[in-house]
């Protein structure tokens, strides 16, 4: 097997990856870097977001208000010393993109814009449009390509971590294009691998999200941390998924039932406000809007449709300049896939599986409990997004904890650790063994899409916006099942080049692992905090779970479960408050 | 429910089996509201797990999926089953790349082109983050807005008569972006950009056909922008005859 090396790998070429590898080159332009990504860097799906990252630069906002919203907008699940630092250092990152091209939308005079976001007390969200995850991820991909230092390989699929004794030393990947398996050997290794939504049926995410990293790390013995928390967004299309972003509402979009009525009043986030209130109705956070649209259902408030139960979501008023101006993908998308143009007619919606709160645990520095790996970007968690991600912290999140990650890995590489290469030759023939045996089972009584249908639909019936112990557990059971028969798949494609029948086996043995986590943990927490809502444990328990789960590796079962505690510096737990008591300012 | 019926004709090519690509239809049951890309993940998953293609976020903007749909060089996500009526859909890669399997073509070259570009703001001197951020009015910003919504689909590429004739040509996709930064009042990198941009295989190789701004599914306008940069030349050429003027 040809081996590659580099003192620092990075696994995943969206934001995060693309942050860390310009973090490394500019640590110190003499450390190689290999950047892997089973798609060309813009295809990743930073590319999606729409809406914005939040950071304080306008002088009626201070990093205290953004430290208490991400805080309490978490659940207090966040650790503080990690908001603290990602709030300070968000305003910085985002001043690079904008050194680097990024075309932040303006205000008259010339600087950047802001716009209000959910559960943000000021508006702070920069954005340029709604296409803001499309031109930061390709400003960063852009701007990598000035660095020589960074090689990428793009379209390289990573199978397995390669660790010796507490340690990781570089990956397997398969050169798409060849099918050819390499040995890629590092000094330090960052996961940038993204999110997982594709556990789930009805998703925001793009066919990429599907856990890879996640399940990587996870197999190497690094817990998974808070994987129960699962962010629904309240705003998708029917059918597609597509995502309506939060800057709807925050430019003024209104949720109507079934009666045209602004029901989100009913539920804490009142009163009605012609114009948006900053934390109230519209603005309230993503989780408690999703769970809003769970009790209209129940009420029988909602539309149904042939995709499902919908609301509406109402620009009508905002009128075309505006739309237009702001939100101009949002138009193209409601009139091409649900025949609405938002200018003159109301836009079905409903909640839509979006964003992993949990992920990979790290510390501060992006560095896991395995030394010499690092993770940063949806993939991770360290914890700043907690039982609940404020819309617009996660761009922001991949920038402060990309960057953290380079430096981090950088500084790491240079000690120039190796494992013996007999070793590492040893850990990549058995994964070049694990991929082969996929080729070579001939008898199969199961099929991929097939198990993927009945893992996806137990996720979305057991681990939804509602949860009790019968219903997890019946996914839990769904899932040891999926496994067993996951067994008894064989590829029907076996040839090398560009094989997607191998590559979405691959995705789905990922996929089962994280799916896993989510259900096991989801059972464990006896408690409802943010987006894990437990029909049978109404309350939230700061007593018994006012900590992170840890999902942890057990190749003979399910994961064992344990906890670690929440990092409170000075904010302690309390309720959290929107609508009228939160006394939000206009946003009009 | 609304079920119907469509011949997806797809064009398919595996290099260690196949002599030539040759076209495989699939009669696929489809939604009314479907997309292509639709109609080949029915055939994917329930169908045939040897077909290939690449697609990711199904929204228009990852940019994956670009593919020749009845001869036009289409986003299958963007491409509505609705608006073929007949029920018959031919599927094919890209124009002007080769194929790499199926319909997955080999983007090297586009990918070199963009690099060459040297797509990156190059500022007079570093600004310092202490500085703050430029400022751009809405109006600097516009002049510049839409060369940079390429998603880098290469629909541009594939209808391109001259990148057809002479892959040399750098291409719209590539020429827009260099232009985009080129108009970027942050940026003063247009003389370090010339060698690639300004170069016979540059825009002076644009015959100015327009296809590539008829299929472009973003609106970007790259035959807009290789003409902006031609005038720009112009005016460079005509201006260094002036007093004072680099001649
Ligand atoms: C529709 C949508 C809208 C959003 N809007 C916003 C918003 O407005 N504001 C906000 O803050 N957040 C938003 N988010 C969330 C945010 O966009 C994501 O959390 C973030 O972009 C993730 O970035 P990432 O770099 O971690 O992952 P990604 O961009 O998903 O990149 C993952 C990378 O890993 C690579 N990879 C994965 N597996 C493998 C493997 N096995 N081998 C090799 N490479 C691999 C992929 O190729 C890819 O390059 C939105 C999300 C969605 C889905």
């Amino acid at each position: 097997m040809q081996v590659i090396e580099a003192d620092v790998i990075i696994v995943g070429a969206g934001g995060a990856g693309l942050r860390t590898a310009i973090a490394v080159a500019e640590a110190d332009p003499k450390l190689s870097i290999a950047l892997l990504s089973k798609v060309y860097p813009m295809r990743s799906h930073t590319c999606a977001a729409e809406g914005g990252a939040a950071g304080v630069i306008k002088s009626n906002d201070n990093l205290e208000y953004h430290f208490h919203d991400t805080v309490s907008g978490g659940d207090w699940l966040t650790d503080q010393d990690a908001v603290d630092l990602f709030v300070n250092e968000i305003p910085k990152e985002l001043l690079r993109m904008e050194h680097w091209g990024c075309p932040w939308s303006r205000e008259t005079s010339g600087n950047v814009a802001v716009r209000p976001f959910g559960g943000m007390k000021i508006m702070r969200t920069w954005f340029a449009a709604d296409k803001t995850g499309f031109h930061m991820l390709h400003t960063l991909f852009q701007t990598s390509i000035k660095y020589p230092s960074v090689k990428r390989f793009d379209e390289y699929y990573t199978v397995d971590l390669l660790t010796d004794d507490g340690a990781c030393y570089g990956c397997t990947a398969i050169e798409m294009r060849t099918g050819q398996m390499r040995q890629f050997r590092g000094k330090a290794i960052v996961i940038c691998s993204g999110g997982a939504g594709k556990i789930f049926p009805f998703t925001t995410n793009g066919a990429v999200k599907t856990g890879d990293g996640m399940a990587m790390a996870y197999r190497a013995g690094v817990p998974l941390k808070d994987m129960e928390f699962v962010q629904y967004h309240p705003t998708g299309l029917p059918g597609s998924g597509i995502l309506l972003t939060e800057a709807c509402r925050g430019e003024g979009g209104y949720l109507l039932n079934k009666d045209g009525y602004r029901y989100l009043q009913d539920y804490g986030l009142g009163p009605e406000t012609p114009t948006p209130v900053l934390k109230a109705m519209e603005l309230g956070p993503r989780d408690q809007l999703s769970q809003a649209f769970w009790h209209e259902q129940k009420k029988g408030r909602t539309i149904p449709t042939k995709w499902g139960d919908v609301v509406h979501l109402d620009l009508r008023h905002l009128g075309e300049k505006k739309i237009d101006e702001r939100l101009p993908l949002i138009r193209e998308l409601s009139a091409k896939y649900v025949d609405s143009d938002p200018v003159t007619t109301l836009v079905p919606v409903r909640p839509v599986v979006h964003y992993m709160m949990g992920g990979i645990h790290t510390d501060i520095h992006a560095a896991t409990p395995l030394n010499g790996l690092y993770a940063a970007g949806e993939c991770a968690c360290v914890s700043i997004n907690g039982a609940n991600r404020l819309g617009s912290n996660s761009l922001g999140e991949l920038l402060v904890f990309g960057a953290r990650a380079g430096r981090g890995a950088a500084e790491y590489a240079k000690k120039g650790l190796t494992a013996p290469s007999e070793r590492l030759d040893a850990l990549a023939a058995d994964s070049e063994a694990r991929v082969k045996a996929w080729f070579q089972r001939t008898q199969a009584t199961d099929r991929v899409p097939d198990l993927k249908k009945r893992l996806t639909t137990a996720m979305e019936d057991g681990c939804g916006i509602y949860r009790d112990e019968a219903t997890i557990k019946a996914a839990c059971d769904i899932i040891v099942d999926v496994r067993e028969r996951f067994k008894n798949v064989a590829l029907e494609d076996k040839s090398s080049v560009y094989n997607t029948d191998l590559y979405q086996t691959l995705e789905m043995d990922a996929m089962i692992e994280v799916a896993q986590t989510v259900a096991v943990s989801a059972l464990e927490r006896r408690e409802s905090r943010g987006a894990h809502q437990r029909l049978d444990h109404v309350k939230r328990d700061d007593e018994a779970f006012l900590k992170h789960s840890m999902a942890h590796y057990n190749p003979n079962g399910e994961p064992r479960i344990d906890y670690l505690d929440v990092v409170i510096t000075k904010s302690k737990p309390a309720e959290r408050v929107y609508g009228a008591r939160a006394g939000g300012q206009s946003a009009a | 429910m609304s079920e119907r019926t469509i011949e997806l004709e797809v064009l398919r090519y595996r290099p260690e089996q196949d002599q030539e690509p040759f076209f495989q239809t699939y009669k696929v049951p489809c939604e009314e509201e479907w997309v292509v890309l639709d109609a080949l993940n029915y055939v994917k998953e329930e169908m045939d797990r040897t077909l290939s293609y690449r697609w990711s976020c199904h929204m228009f903007v990852c940019g994956s999926c670009g593919m020749m749909i009845d001869g036009e060089p289409k986003l299958a996500c963007k491409a509505f089953l609705k608006d073929y009526p007949t029920g018959k859909i031919r599927v094919e890669p890209l124009s002007n790349f080769p194929i790499e399997r199926d319909l997955v073509v080999v983007l090297d070259d586009f990918v070199e082109k963009l690099e060459s570009v040297k797509p990156y703001i190059i500022p007079k001197e570093e600004r310092t983050v202490e500085q703050g951020e430029y400022l751009q009015t809405p109006a600097q910003l516009k002049a510049f807005k839409q060369y940079t919504l390429c998603i880098n689909c290469l629909c541009c590429y594939a209808v391109c008569p001259q990148y057809g004739l002479d892959e040399s040509f750098v291409g719209p996709a590539a020429l827009a972006l260099a232009h985009r930064y080129n108009m970027d009042s942050r940026d003063l990198g247009r003389a370090a950009r010339d060698d690639v941009v300004a170069a016979a295989e540059g825009i002076w190789h644009c015959s100015f056909v327009g296809a590539c701004s008829q299929v472009c599914p973003k609106d970007v306008d790259p035959a807009g922008a290789i003409q902006q940069a031609k005038f720009a030349h112009g005016i460079d050429y005509l201006t260094s005859f002036l007093p004072g003027g680099k001649r």
